[in-house]
This record gives structure tokens, C-alpha cells and sequence, in this order.
């Protein structure tokens, strides 16, 4: 593509973005646009009552050493009668054009966190956090940034429109000086536009780069300080922060070439303006109030068409965030849902058939996968790290959906769902607990229907958490802060796992979610969870061999397939993989006794 | 309970302390920290100061024409005239070149001084204690390196050089006034005085409004965050509404606060509007008596009414310029705030290294209590000898970390001591603490990259065949080669593409990398299988010879295998001794724990 072609196609797609917004609020942009637009007929009203005081009151008041009262008045009155019009056409303008941008942005970034809603955990683990945070924030405001100058720039249209009339009206030779002046007005402010568009680009994804750096850093700033590399760290940081400097420079050379030109350039116009218009005058074409007014024109013109260049000048930035925008509101691969519920009550059951799940990169991480959980019953998920096992739980919990085959609850298979009824059914308690920014009642109930306190209660001692809930200050009504920081990692995953119970699902997925959790405590919890009255079919990742143990069925996943499956006791006996895996400890144990033996 | 940990050394000890410090004091501390701002400003401002002139070329024209050229003695003069556009037109191209300059040097420095500040505000966020971390949002700590120091930039090239230039401007434009009639002048200045009272007035209800929306940005900021981070509960709890609720609640909030504030920054900029047409209106009726009586000229008048323009257009712009100063103000507030606070876990000025050899570990009588908060170590004494391995055990909440967070000095006692070979801990140099002892926490962060660049993140001189090596050495080769680009593969955000465990893996192999003297695992392997873990675990014995190590677990098969066990009981050593011995005393904490574990793993 020629240059020409990438300018013309972002003057395009810049105006179209344009079009875009005022779609969204067009009554504030109206109002706008009114607003500057009788703010311009103001201003060049002034210019009239200028170049009429000075030929009608201080010309006459020269001549005859005296002033006339009467005029006197006429040009104050005016004046002031103009400012009072000129305050509220120009408030109107800013407040009008300023809360339509706003609106604007308010109505993309709830486009754009819907979408982030809507799109799958994949599509998420795709897009790094500081890219997600920059799209609703900075790209917002970057697409939107022409909206402030916009109204004031279409008043500046207006202006100079009725300006050509008046010079034309008022003498041609002017009126020439003028049309020679504004186009080339037009034509800088083009050029660097244009000029512009490819080093704001620049600028910007490095603004994203260096933003996209510095969360990452902070974000594992324990690592960091751990391992003693925060000065590898402000290297690496520096690097790109330093890429912004130099783009920003190159920015700025750019506009500190243009920039000068662009206020000059009016400033040039109103000296030839003074030196034909006083040719003019001599040859008795106008009057000297007309020159004046014309000169004076000439000047106040300078600052309202820069206007213009703002919105030129912001055109290429905003299309760039325009277009990271409609990146995330055109992804793709959202989850769709059904529209069957489940009926049943009590424990549902869970069956996966033939499914195989591949990654993107065309890995496999799960072949033919083929079992069930039997309503009511505890199903142990056993094998090596990066088996599969939290693939497989996932895939229970529909976080993503099968490469092939079908995972189906009382026999109907995910995909039919409603979200409701999913999300009723089965909960899944991950093996990286989250917590949200707010209070333990919070984020037990998520605002779910008929989650009151006594359940919160009884799903906390459920998991084990009711004491340590208990002994907070302010008990349910504990602020857990971002990412709930304040408490352990087994208090958290403790919380997520009241959380899962508080809605009394049907079936539990439990993705190795007490990990963290004592040992001690943890066969607690499970154990009390197989004994309650609305006991859930449980889906269980697990090692710890007496959470295997309290399973009805062990399912044994090896490079992603099942190679075994049984009781904890049959395995143990006749799968060799399987009992090296958890017979480990013990193995161990013993090897050192037998070692210990013989050295003795 | 969530800000109790949240230390409090930073806040107001008193109300009357809580006024924040004033715009100016705020530009006087961040010009002080960006020394590189001031060099060259001289010059800098002699180029303003030309820029402005250029300003006055069409009125002083004007005036030149209309008394001289139209009105002179010999009647209207082309000549004169043609002679007076020339000169202006020159004095036009030197103060367009100047205001090039003043722009380009404007740029290359703020872009450069303000490099440095993200770079040093960076680092010292690093520096801050890990407490200190914890108690910031993530989202606002990054805020202060990138949204704070941009709208210190954006002011610092658009407002503040207008603030300057206007300034030069409203001189220039007094003093040509002056020039013309001083009478007229002192009006308008007259007039002036009380406007810009009045504009202070609202500069400060502006402030405030643009306070509330930089917090409500924020607020939402985090908002989004939650929503990204935690995208899977949601989903999987089928909270889409409300999580969408909060994110539209938190959206409008900003978007009424934007609007507030704009509505307020109309209002005081349309003051100047109106104080535009008033010094006009006085212009009219002093200048109409002035020329009557003869001691002015209607050139000098008309000029006048252009001058104005010049210099109410400055004020208004420095008034609109001093709302953006506001939102600059605060954001250079913010950071230089993050900068002056002392990290309360500081690399010691005159420390010590670390003597070389293995590192033992002393504990003298170590207190600890987050900040505001219980305490939760009560009098630690204990001695880790070189060489050995140790295991910490005891319940949930019982103070393993805390311990091994003293150890590794990521956080100070609130009393007593803890030493590493002989050297009281506070006064170890970091550059010899942290290369000699590593602590690998239970959450490893990976950073998005190849798992070879995560390895590196320890060593980064190391080489491809290294990291193999080391994974081999760790029983992890089989591991390696199962992943789809073996080291190239990319582990995504956070190590996203990852299992838990296998981000375990990772993290140890990077610590290993980084081959301390003394390391530290924080339960590292909590959600690694159990045969890798004792594959693992016999592997770093293998190759820990010379290393003294620290594990707190909560599998008691590493107690088992150990030298010696602490075990933690409510914030307090209850026991300490060799495994076999610990678990022979009958009732014990030990006793217990290991009875329990041993139920566990065999009781099927």
C-alpha cells in the first residue's frame, strides 16, 4: 500500500469511527455543535462591534475631541449582551461535547467488559490482563479523543464559511487573500495528520507495552524480590520505557514542526490582510471600520482552526483504539448455550463419552476418554502432573468444551444447557482459588437466590471455614480485599470451596482444591461432605491417598488416557503406574529402612 | 481485616497532617527528583519568551499602519506599510523558529526526564517491602509507572509550556499596553484582579471533581481486572449478570464523575469568557475619552483592542491549562508519594555480605505481628545448622510462613533477631542475601515467555543446554521433552498454559538455577503428584550436598527424610528434633500430625 492509500484509508476509517459515535449520543453532540456554532457567529460578531467602535466611536471622537455618548453605550451594551451569549453557547459546547465523550466511552467499555464476559476462559488464557485492562481504559479513550475537539472544530467549519461570505461581501481582493490562506491551512493541518498517524501508533503500543510489562512485574513481585532480580527486572522494564521515550520524541519533533506553522500561518494571512486592505482603503474600496473588522477576523480565526487539527490530529490515534476495541468485540468462539434445564433433583450424573481434547498448538491432552460418576457416588481423577486432570475438569464444569465427543449430565449433554441451569447443577472449585474484591457473605452467595446467612454459615462449616470466619472483626461482613491477599492459601481455598456448597449443586468438581488445605482437615471436609443429607455426586482431582480412599471409584489418567480404572483397592493390586503413584510415600519410607538396615 | 495488613507507616498520624501538600510544594519535590526538567530550562524559557513576542506582531502592525501608514502626515503611505509587513513578516519566520525549538527541546526533555522517573518509580516499587506490595492494588501500582507519570508528561508538554508561554504573553502584552496608554492598562489589570480571585476559587472545587474521577478510573480499573483474572469463576458460577451489574455500576460512577468535573471546568473557563467582554466594554468606553482627549491614537486604540485578545487568550488558557495541572498534580503526587515512601525492608546502606561457605540460621527470640494486626509468632529461638535439612510443620495458620518469610527477609521481626552465619540479618547486603538465599513460594509466578526464559529469569547468562541439564538433574528431562516446543515452549500469562503443578516444577528448577546456599520452600511442591515429588525431592538431596535447605511442608514424608523438624503450633516452636524422635513422644503436636499422615497415606 502507498502512503497515500494508508492516509486516505485512516482519514476514512477515522471519520466513520466518528459517524460511529455520534450515532451513540447524538443529542449531546447536537447541543454541541450548536453550542460553538453560535459561539463562532458570536466571536465574529466582536469583530464587527470592534471595527465599528473604531471608526464610529474613536475615529469620530479624535476628529472632535468628544465622545459620543450614545455610541459609546451602544458598543458596551453590545459587548456585554454578547458575552452573556457567548458564556452559555460556549458552555454548552464544552459540557455538550465533553459528557457526549464520556457517554460514549461509558458505552463501549460496558460493550467491551460484556464481551469479556461472554468470551471462554480460553479465549482469556490467550489475552494477557494489562492487553484486556489497556482495551477497556486507554483504547477507549484513544478511539473517543477526537469527540472533545469535534464540536468546536464543526463551529470553526461554520466560522470560516461565514467568514468567506463576509470577506466576499466586503471586498474580493480580501476575500483572495483568504482563500489563498485557509487551504493551505487545511493542507498543513492534513500533512500532519497523516504525518502523525504511523508515530502515534507507535506510541501507543508501546504505552500498552510498557503497561503490559510493569503488571506482570508487579504482579510477581514476590518472585522478584525472592530471587533478588529487581534490577534484571527495571532493565527489562527500561528497555521498553525507553522505546516509549523515543517514540514520544519523535512525536514531539513532529509536532513541534508543524505546531508553529499552524499558528503562523493565520498571523502571515492577517499582514497581508492589513497591507491589501489598506490598498483597498486607498482606492476607496472599503471603509476603514471594514478594515479592521477584516484584519481582526483574520486573527481570531488563528486559534479556532486549530480546532481542526485536534480532531485531525487525533484521528490516527483514535483509529488505532477503534481498532483494538473491535478486536475484543468481534472475538469469536463464545460459548453458546442451550436452552434445555435439568429437571432432576438430588445428585446428578456425570458422564463423559469418547472425548479427546486438543490444545490449540495441536497438542493432545485428552484421547477418548470414556467414564461416568454415578449420581451420589465420589470419583477419584488420579495421575501424574500434566495428565490431563484439569482438562477433564474443565471440561465437567463446561470452562471449555470437548474437541470431540460428549460430556453430558443425566444424559443430556452440556452443550444443550441453559448457563443457569450449568451453573446450578455443577460447581467447580479450581485448584488457584479466586477471591473477589468484597466481603466474605459476598463471596460466598455471588448474590445467588436463596443464599442467606444461615446457609453461608452452614456451607463455611461445611469446608471447614467457619472458624477461622468466625474469628475475623466483622465475620461475614469482612472485606477480603483484591485477590483476598489478607488471607492464606488454604483459608482461600477453603472460602472457594464454601462458596461451591453454598449453592448446593448436584454435582462437585474438586480440581486438587484442597492443596493447600492440612491433610487432617482436609479428610474432614471430605468426609463430611460424603455424609451430609444433600450429598452431590463429587468429581475429585486428588493424591493424597485418604482423599482417594474415601472414593467409590478411582479413574487412573496416564498421557491423557484412562489406563485403569477400579476401586482404590483393586488398582493398588493390578495397575503398577497407579500404585507406584501413590504408594510413593510409603515406597520411600521403606527403601530408607532398608537402607538404614543395612548400613546399620 | 483486609487493610489491617496493610501497613500504616504512610498515613497521617494526625487530622491536621491529612491536608495533602500544596500544587506548588508538589512541582518543587517532583522538579527536585527529575533534575534533568531543569537543565536547559533557561534557554528554554528565553525561547518561550521569543515564541511570545511573535504574538504581538499583528497588533504593534496594526497600530503601525493605521497611525502611521493611514493617518500619518503624508496621508496613506503603501511604502511605509509594505515596509512594516516585511519586518513583520521576519519577526514572524525568527519566532516560528523559536517556538520549533522551544517545542522539539521540550519534548527530547520531558520524554527523557520522565523515562527516568518511570524508571526509578519502578524500581522502587520493587524495593518496597513485600507487606508494603501487598497493601497496593496491583492495578494502582501499575497506574503509578504508567496512566500517573503520562499525565505528568502530557501536562509537563502541552499545559505547562502554554502555562509559561502564556505567562510570557500576558508580560509582553502588559508592558506593550502599558507602551500605548497606562491608564488603559492599569483598567484592564483592574478589572483582572478580582477575575482571577475568583478563578482560584473554582480552580478548587475543579480539584476536587477531578480527585474523585482519577479514584472512580481506579476503581473501575480494578473492577475489570476482577473480571479478566477471575473470568472462570464466573463462568463456572454463572455470575455473568452480576459481575456485569458491578462493571456497569462501576463505569457509570466514572462517567458521572467525568461529567461533574467538566461541567465544572466549563463554568470556570467561561468566567474568562466573560471577563473577556467586560475588559472590552472598559477598552471601548476609556479608550473613546482617551483618544477624545488626545492621549491616544486610534491606531494605538485599535491595536489595544487586539492586544486584548492577547492577553485575556493566555489567561483563559492558562486557566483551562491549570484544570489539567490539577489532574497532572496528582498523578506526579501519587508517584512522588510511592518514591518518598522508605521501604520498610531496606537493603542496609552499610551492610555486610554474607561470609562464604554454607549458612547457618540463628532465631533470637523473633516476634512477629502484621501490621495492626495479632501477633502471630511469639518468640522464636531456634538454630538451623549448615548443611543440614529442615522441615517445618504444623497446621494452617500455625506461622510456617511467617517464619520462612523472616528467614528469607521478606519481611523484619517486630522484635528480636534472626541471623544467617554469624551476620544479624538487617545488616546483610540484599545483592548477597538475595544471590545466596532463595525462597521458592508456594504460588510460583511465571512470567509470559518460553520456559527457557522463565529459567533464565534466575541466571540469565545461562545457556539452553544448562537449563536441560538442570532439568535433567531434577528427574524433570522426560517432563521437558513431553511439551509440545520442549525449553521454546510458551507458558502464557502467569504460566497459564501450565498446570499448577507444573508451574511448580518450574518455579524449583529456576530457584535450583539460581544455586543458593540456603533455600527456601514454602510448601513449592504442595501441588506436584506425590512420585514426582519424591523424585524431586531425593533428586535435590542428590544435589544439595553443601546446601543448607529449609522446606515447610505439609506431606510429612519430607519430615521424614530430614535432618531435623520444627514443628509450629499457634505461632510457637512446640518441638524440634530429628523426625524418629519427635514422633516417639507420645501426645506430642508431632505425634499427631504424623499419626494422621500416616493414616492417610496408607489407610486404604
Amino acid at each position: 500500500m502507498t502512503d497515500a492509500a494508508v492516509d486516505s484509508s485512516i482519514l476514512r476509517q477515522g471519520l466513520s469511527n466518528i459517524g460511529d459515535m455520534i450515532k451513540i449520543e447524538p443529542k449531546r453532540f447536537t447541543v454541541a455543535v450548536v453550542g460553538a456554532m453560535v459561539n463562532t457567529a458570536m466571536q465574529m460578531t466582536v469583530a464587527f462591534i470592534i471595527g465599528w467602535v473604531v471608526s464610529q466611536v474613536a475615529v469620530p471622537a479624535y476628529e472632535n475631541g468628544e465622545v459620543g455618548t450614545g455610541s459609546v453605550a451602544i458598543g458596551v451594551g453590545a459587548l456585554l449582551g454578547m458575552s452573556i451569549l457567548r458564556f452559555s453557547s460556549m458552555c454548552a459546547r464544552r459540557i455538550g461535547s465533553g459528557t457526549q465523550m464520556f457517554q460514549v466511552q461509558a458505552h463501549w467499555r460496558r460493550k467491551v467488559t460484556r464481551r469479556y464476559l461472554a468470551l471462554p476462559v480460553s479465549w482469556h488464557q490467550k489475552h494477557p490482563t494489562g492487553t484486556l485492562l489497556s482495551n477497556a481504559n486507554a483504547d477507549v479513550e484513544a478511539a473517543t479523543r477526537p469527540l472533545a475537539p469535534l464540536p468546536f472544530a464543526c463551529g470553526t467549519v461554520f466560522m470560516l464559511v461565514l467568514s468567506m461570505v463576509v470577506f466576499f461581501t466586503i471586498d474580493w481582493a480580501i476575500a483572495l487573500v483568504a482563500l489563498g490562506m485557509f487551504p493551505a491551512l487545511f493542507t498543513l493541518n492534513a500533512v500532519f495528520a497523516s504525518k502523525m498517524a504511523p508515530r502515534a501508533k507507535r506510541a501507543q503500543e508501546l504505552r500498552a507495552a510498557v503497561s503490559a510489562d510493569g503488571h506482570e512485574s508487579f504482579d510477581g513481585a514476590l518472585v522478584v524480590k525472592a530471587m533478588g532480580r529487581e534490577a534484571a527486572e527495571t532493565e527489562r522494564f527500561t528497555v521498553t520505557a525507553n522505546e516509549l521515550r523515543d517514540a514520544m520524541i519523535g512525536v514531539g519533533r513532529l509536532r513541534a514542526a508543524f505546531e508553529p506553522l499552524i499558528q503562523g500561518l493565520p498571523e502571515l494571512g492577517t499582514l497581508l490582510a492589513l497591507l491589501v486592505g489598506l490598498t483597498r482603503y486607498q482606492a476607496g474600496a472599503i471603509g476603514l471600520g471594514e478594515l479592521v473588522t477584516v484584519s481582526f477576523m483574520f486573527s481570531i480565526l488563528a486559534f479556532p482552526v486549530r480546532a481542526i487539527g485536534w480532531v485531525l490530529g487525533d484521528l490516527p490515534t483514535s483509529v488505532v483504539g477503534r481498532r483494538r476495541v473491535n478486536g475484543v468485540l468481534a472475538s469469536t468462539g463464545d460459548m453458546t448455550y442451550g436452552t434445555r434445564e435439568l429437571e432432576g433433583t438430588g445428585p446428578a450424573r456425570l458422564e463423559f463419552d469418547s472425548v479427546a481434547y486438543t490444545y490449540a498448538d495441536g497438542s493432545e491432552a485428552l484421547t477418548d476418554v470414556s467414564f461416568a460418576v454415578e449420581p451420589g457416588t465420589t470419583v477419584a481423577l488420579v495421575g501424574a502432573t500434566g495428565s490431563g486432570k484439569s482438562t477433564l475438569a474443565h471440561l465437567a464444569a463446561r470452562l471449555t468444551d470437548p474437541t470431540s465427543g460428549a460430556v453430558r449430565f443425566d444424559g443430556v449433554d452440556l452443550r444443550e444447557l441453559t448457563h443457569r441451569s450449568l451453573a446450578d447443577t455443577c460447581a467447580l472449585v479450581q485448584q488457584v482459588p479466586f477471591v473477589f474484591d468484597d466481603t466474605v457473605r459476598a463471596n460466598l452467595s455471588l448474590d445467588r437466590e436463596g443464599i442467606d446467612d444461615a446457609r453461608v454459615w452452614q456451607a463455611l462449616a461445611a469446608a471447614g471455614a467457619d472458624k477461622f470466619v468466625g474469628d475475623l472483626e466483622a465475620g461475614l461482613d469482612t472485606e477480603l480485599g483484591e485477590r483476598g491477599t489478607t488471607l492464606s492459601g488454604g483459608q482461600r481455598q477453603r472460602l472457594t470451596l464454601a462458596r461451591a456448597l453454598a449453592g448446593r449443586p448436584r454435582l462437585l468438581v474438586l480440581d486438587d482444591a484442597t492443596s493447600a488445605v492440612d491433610p487432617k482437615v482436609e479428610s474432614e471436609i471430605l468426609a463430611r461432605l460424603k455424609g451430609s443429607a444433600d450429598a452431590a455426586g463429587v468429581l475429585v482431582v486428588a493424591y493424597r491417598r485418604a482423599t482417594i480412599a474415601l472414593a467409590d471409584e478411582v479413574v487412573f489418567l496416564d498421557g491423557g488416557r484412562i489406563t485403569a480404572r477400579g476401586t482404590h483397592a483393586e488398582l493398588l493390586q493390578t495397575h503398577r503406574p497407579y500404585a507406584d503413584l501413590v504408594t510413593a510415600y510409603e515406597r520411600a519410607e521403606a527403601e530408607r529402612e532398608f537402607d538404614e538396615e543395612n548400613a546399620a | 481485616m483486609s487493610t489491617d495488613t496493610a501497613p500504616k507507616r504512610n498515613e497521617p498520624a494526625s487530622p491536621e497532617e491529612k491536608d495533602e501538600p500544596g500544587p506548588f510544594e508538589t512541582l518543587g519535590r517532583g522538579l527536585r527528583l527529575s533534575p534533568e526538567l531543569r537543565s536547559g530550562l533557561a534557554f528554554t524559557l528565553v525561547l518561550a519568551a521569543i515564541t511570545s513576542v511573535g504574538r504581538l506582531v499583528v497588533p504593534v502592525s496594526a497600530q503601525k499602519v493605521l497611525d502611521n501608514g493611514l493617518f500619518g502626515p503624508g496621508g496613506p503611505n503603501v511604502e511605509y506599510v509594505l515596509g512594516v509587513t516585511a519586518v513583520g513578516v521576519g519577526i514572524l519566520a525568527i519566532t516560528t523558529t523559536s517556538n520549533y525549538l522551544m517545542n522539539k527541546r521540550l519534548f527530547i526533555v520531558t520524554e527523557t526526564a520522565l523515562a527516568n522517573l518511570r524508571r526509578r518509580t519502578f524500581r522502587h516499587i520493587h524495593d518496597l517491602s513485600m507487606l508494603h506490595q501487598q497493601s497496593e492494588r496491583r492495578g494502582s501500582l501499575t497506574a503509578r509507572v504508567t496512566t500517573d507519570i503520562d499525565t505528568v508528561s502530557q501536562f509537563l508538554q502541552q499545559g505547562g509550556m502554554q502555562i509559561v508561554t502564556s505567562l510570557a504573553q500576558i508580560v509582553v502584552a502588559t508592558v506593550v499596553m502599558a507602551v500605548y496608554s497606562w491608564q488603559l492598562a492599569l483598567a484592564v489589570w483592574i478589572v483582572f484582579v478580582p477575575v482571577s480571585l475568583l478563578i482560584k476559587w473554582l480552580q478548587k472545587h475543579l480539584a476536587n471533581a477531578y480527585s474523585n474521577v482519577r479514584k472512580s478510573v481506579a476503581a473501575m480499573l480494578s473492577a475489570v481486572s476482577e473480571s479478566v483474572v477471575g473470568a472462570g469463576v464466573v463462568r463456572s458460577y454463572g455470575v455473568g449478570a452480576r459481575t456485569s451489574e458491578r462493571l456497569d455500576a462501576s463505569i457509570e460512577e466514572h462517567r458521572h464523575n467525568q461529567a461533574r468535573a467538566i461541567r465544572r471546568s466549563a463554568f470556570s473557563f467561561g468566567a474568562g469568557e466573560i471577563v473577556h467582554f467586560g475588559v472590552y466594554a472598559v477598552v471601548v468606553v476609556l479608550g473613546a475619552y482617551l483618544v477624545a482627549g488626545e492621549t491616544m491614537t486610534v491606531g494605538q486604540l485599535t491595536a489595544f483592542l487586539f492586544l486584548v485578545t492577547l492577553f485575556i487568550q493566555p489567561i483563559v488558557t492558562a486557566t483551562e491549562m491549570l484544570n489539567e495541572a490539577q489532574n497532572a498534580v496528582s498523578g506526579w503526587r501519587r508517584v512522588l508519594d510511592i518514591l518518598d515512601t522508605e521501604p520498610d525492608v531496606a537493603d542496609p546502606a552499610d551492610g555486610t555480605d554474607l561470609p562464604d561457605g554454607p549458612i547457618g540460621a540463628r532465631f533470637e527470640n523473633v516476634r512477629f505481628a502484621y501490621p495492626g494486626g495479632e501477633e502471630v509468632l511469639h518468640g522464636i529461638d531456634v538454630e538451623i545448622r549448615p548443611h543440614s535439612k529442615v522441615a517445618v510443620v504444623g497446621e494452617t495458620g500455625s506461622g510456617k510462613t511467617t517464619f520462612a518469610k523472616l528467614l528469607t527477609r521478606l519481611m523484619d521481626p517486630t522484635s528480636g533477631q534472626v541471623v544467617l552465619s554469624g551476620r544479624p540479618l538487617t545488616g546483610v547486603t540484599f545483592a548477597s542475601l538475595r544471590s545466596r538465599v532463595t525462597m521458592v513460594p508456594q504460588e510460583g509466578f511465571l512470567f509470559n515467555g518460553t520456559l527457557a526464559h522463565n529459567v533464565r529469569f534466575a541466571k540469565p547468562e545461562i545457556g539452553e543446554a544448562e537449563i536441560y541439564v538442570a532439568f535433567s538433574e531434577l528427574g524433570l528431562a522426560e517432563w521437558v521433552d513431553g511439551l509440545p516446543h520442549g525449553l521454546d515452549t510458551e507458558l502464557g500469562e502467569g504460566g497459564a498454559n501450565l498446570s499448577v503443578g507444573e508451574r511448580q516444577l518450574v518455579s524449583l528448577v529456576r530457584a535450583y538455577v539460581a544455586d543458593p546456599d540456603l533455600m527456601v520452600l514454602d510448601e513449592a511442591t504442595s501441588a506436584v503428584d506425590p512420585a514426582t515429588e519424591l523424585r524431586l525431592s531425593a533428586a535435590l538431596d542428590a544435589v544439595t550436598r553443601g546446601r543448607t535447605t529449609v522446606i515447610i511442608a505439609h506431606r510429612l514424608s519430607t519430615a521424614e527424610t530430614s535432618d531435623e523438624v520444627l514443628v509450629f503450633d499457634d505461632g510457637n516452636l512446640v518441638q524440634h528434633g530429628p523426625h524418629a524422635e519427635l514422633a516417639a513422644e507420645e501426645g506430642s503436636v508431632y505425634a499427631g500430625l504424623h499419626g494422621s499422615w500416616i493414616e492417610q497415606t496408607r489407610s486404604a
